[in-house]
């Protein structure tokens, strides 16, 4: 009984041990970042794992200086409008993939998860010149439409799936009650994929919101810039000097809006795992 | 107030005939019930009425006008699903008052009171806030019939309505249904069914189909006592009509049947056009009753017996035939296994088919 007892203390003990780990590895960068944006002056250079003294100078600098304020902003707007674009294509896409039958349809499918297995690099060039054709050049427009070539792809994906598990009488007793395409789709289905749109939405946001190298490539002024980039471009007072305090104070007000739209989205992210429990 | 036609409908998915050549005529206000196994094609041809299916060939009108190509509103009929396909996030008003609110043209006022007419007459009126999930599936199942009636279809058409409902709710939600029949004089109702029992008490006729084609159509009682084939006899009663083959034999002018303490029964054909080589015996379990020894059709050995209560079914080994013969009998008859019975049944009770399965008629 008692070598039993010793047995299942030294699991559950093993176990916690394996968890305390896995939670120390996957959190203690976002948490370094975190005081270390606290951290003024040359406290910054000296390594500690607990917030001494806490001094807010790095989020005023980076707050009321230089461009940030604007950068924030443009990656706001341009992650906004990336993902109302690209759910409004994605729900009318899905609509016709999913249920409508037509020659080519898997093809088609198939095109368009292909898109999104193309590194960036490979485009650039070519989206590059687009770019400049269309007069885009040093707009955030240019950010909006190169974005949709990864977020279209899986909102396209992830709805379609979703889409065709919607029950086909729900369908079918809305035609049967007169309702054009659109109506179905906006009356009937969209109020049913909410779960799946907030998901997608919100990971469509996610990646806008994260994207480098377009961002970097495509924009040219301080002013237009979007976040990520604006972040690795704080400099310091000289080429030597990288200045670690405001760019982890940039970092954590980054991730602000993020925190937020999950908060927010929460119980819809829930609700959309038991989806499947809706019955007609 | 519509009447449907259907000439020469014809059904393919791809290679597969769904249905071929369907000639029916539906009257005005009449209940008509499709029914066969599954996949003889009747749910297909009710999605054919209703628009929500293209058809392959032939016509379709209602009332004399073609609506091969009008779509399910144009055609002005109402459907009511197996799964009741309600919309899951709008209360039971706004499911019921969808369909009126896209026709457009009716007040507030007037879809308002339709729907608290429909809901009154299905008895979901203390409902109409509450969401379909909150709803047991008697109560769903009745919403969608109540957003169908709020439509006043022309044609009203169920698919398989009581299929996902309990055994005592399908009887309940049944006679619901033929009262509905009752106040909707004037509409024409189609109904989808696999089960027999709900054929026989609804319909004023029914349609027997098998692998895309109409077997028989007729009242329930000239399907039950006049069958034109062995498929539409077998289908209609429970349990099964017997069918004895090599039993009976025929020269022609009429039908003999041996019988095991006397001279064979003999039946006068009417029409012997029929390919009557080898000639089929049906009786109905319910038409046999027991018999002395010296006039029986029939004597086996009981092999099994079922006492169900009201009635017992006693399974009868027959020496020349290898299939056991069902009997339906009183529960108060003094039965035993093993022990050997005689059987006989009214000769007006008595089916033949020939080898093709057709009835054939015959005089006594």
């Amino acid at each position: 009984m008692e070598g039993v007892e010793v047995n299942k203390l030294i699991k559950t003990g093993l176990f916690y041990l394996l968890v305390g780990f896995i939670l120390v590895t996957a959190l203690f960068p976002f948490y370094y970042a975190i005081i270390t944006s606290f951290k003024g002056g040359t406290a910054i250079f000296e390594v500690t794992y607990l917030p001494n003294d806490i001094s807010l100078a790095n989020y005023i600098g980076v707050l009321t200086h230089g461009s940030f304020p604007q950068n924030f902003l443009n990656s706001i707007f341009v992650s906004s409008v990336v993902v109302i674009i690209s759910l409004f294509l994605a729900v009318t896409a899905s609509f016709a993939l999913a249920r409508i039958r037509f020659r080519g349809r898997g093809l088609l499918l198939i095109t368009i998860l292909s898109v999104s297995m193309f590194p960036q690099v490979a485009v650039l060039a070519g989206l590059f010149e687009m770019i400049r054709a269309f007069g885009l050049y040093n707009t955030l427009w240019s950010l909006i439409i190169s974005y949709m070539i990864f977020t279209l792809p899986f909102t396209v994906w992830v709805l379609t799936t979703f889409m065709r598990d919607l029950p086909v009488e729900i369908e079918e007793a809305a035609i049967v009650d007169g309702a054009s395409s659109w109506v179905i789709v906006s009356k009937v289905f969209l109020p049913l994929m909410w779960p799946a749109l907030v998901t997608t939405g919100l990971l469509a946001f996610i990646a806008a919101w994260n994207e480098f190298l377009f961002a970097l490539t495509f924009v040219s002024n301080n002013d237009t810039r979007t976040v990520p980039v604006a972040i690795a471009l704080i400099s310091g007072a000289s080429s030597q000097e990288i200045p670690w305090g405001p760019i982890m104070a940039a970092s954590v007000v980054v991730t602000v809006p993020l925190v937020i739209l999950v908060l927010i989205f929460q119980r819809r992210i829930i609700s959309g795992l038991t989806a499947g429990g809706v019955k007609g | 107030m519509t009447s449907l036609k259907l000439e020469n409908v014809c059904k393919s998915f791809g290679a597969v005939d769904v249905l071929r050549n369907v000639n029916l005529d539906i009257k005005s206000g009449e209940f008509v019930v499709f029914v066969g196994p599954s996949g003889c094609g009747k749910s297909t041809l009710l999605r054919i009425i209703s628009g929500l299916e293209d058809i392959t060939s032939g016509t379709l009108s209602f009332e004399d006008e073609v609506v091969n190509k009008l779509t399910p509103s144009q055609r002005g009929i109402a459907m009511v699903f197996q799964s009741y396909a309600l919309y899951p996030h709008m209360t039971v008003y706004d499911n019921m008052a969808f369909g009126m609110k896209l026709q457009g043209g009716q007040g507030k006022a007037e879809i308002d009171k339709r729907v608290r007419e429909a809901a009154a007459i299905l008895q979901v009126d203390q409902y109409l806030d509450r969401l379909p999930k909150q709803l047991s599936g008697g109560q769903r199942q009745r919403v969608a019939i109540g957003r169908a009636i709020v439509r006043d279809p022309s044609v009203f058409l169920f698919d398989e309505p009581l299929s996902n409902l309990d055994a005592a709710l399908r009887v309940q939600t049944r006679i619901e249904i033929a009262r509905l029949h009752e106040t909707m004089a004037d509409t024409t109702m189609i109904y989808v069914t696999h089960d027999q029992v709900e054929a026989m008490t609804l319909a004023d006729r029914i349609v027997v189909l098998r692998d895309g084609v109409v077997e028989q159509v007729g009242s329930p009682m000239e399907l039950y006592h006049r069958p034109t084939n062995l498929f539409v006899a077998q289908f209609i009663g429970s349990p099964a009509m017997n069918i004895l083959d090599g039993v009976a034999s025929s020269n022609g002018a009429s039908v003999m049947i041996p019988r095991p303490s006397s001279d064979p029964l003999a039946l006068d054909l009417k029409d012997s056009s029929g390919r009557l080589d080898k000639v089929q015996l049906g009786v109905r379990p319910e038409d046999l009753v027991v018999a002395d020894g010296q006039t029986s059709l029939f004597e086996g050995t009981i092999s099994y017996l079922e006492q169900l209560g009201e009635v017992q079914h006693a399974y009868v080994d027959l020496a020349a035939h290898s299939k056991p013969l069902i009997a339906k009998l009183p529960s108060d008859a003094q039965l035993s296994r093993g022990e050997t019975i005689h059987l006989t049944a009214a000769t007006d009770n008595l089916k033949l088919f020939d080898a093709d399965g057709k009835a054939v008629a015959f005089a006594a």
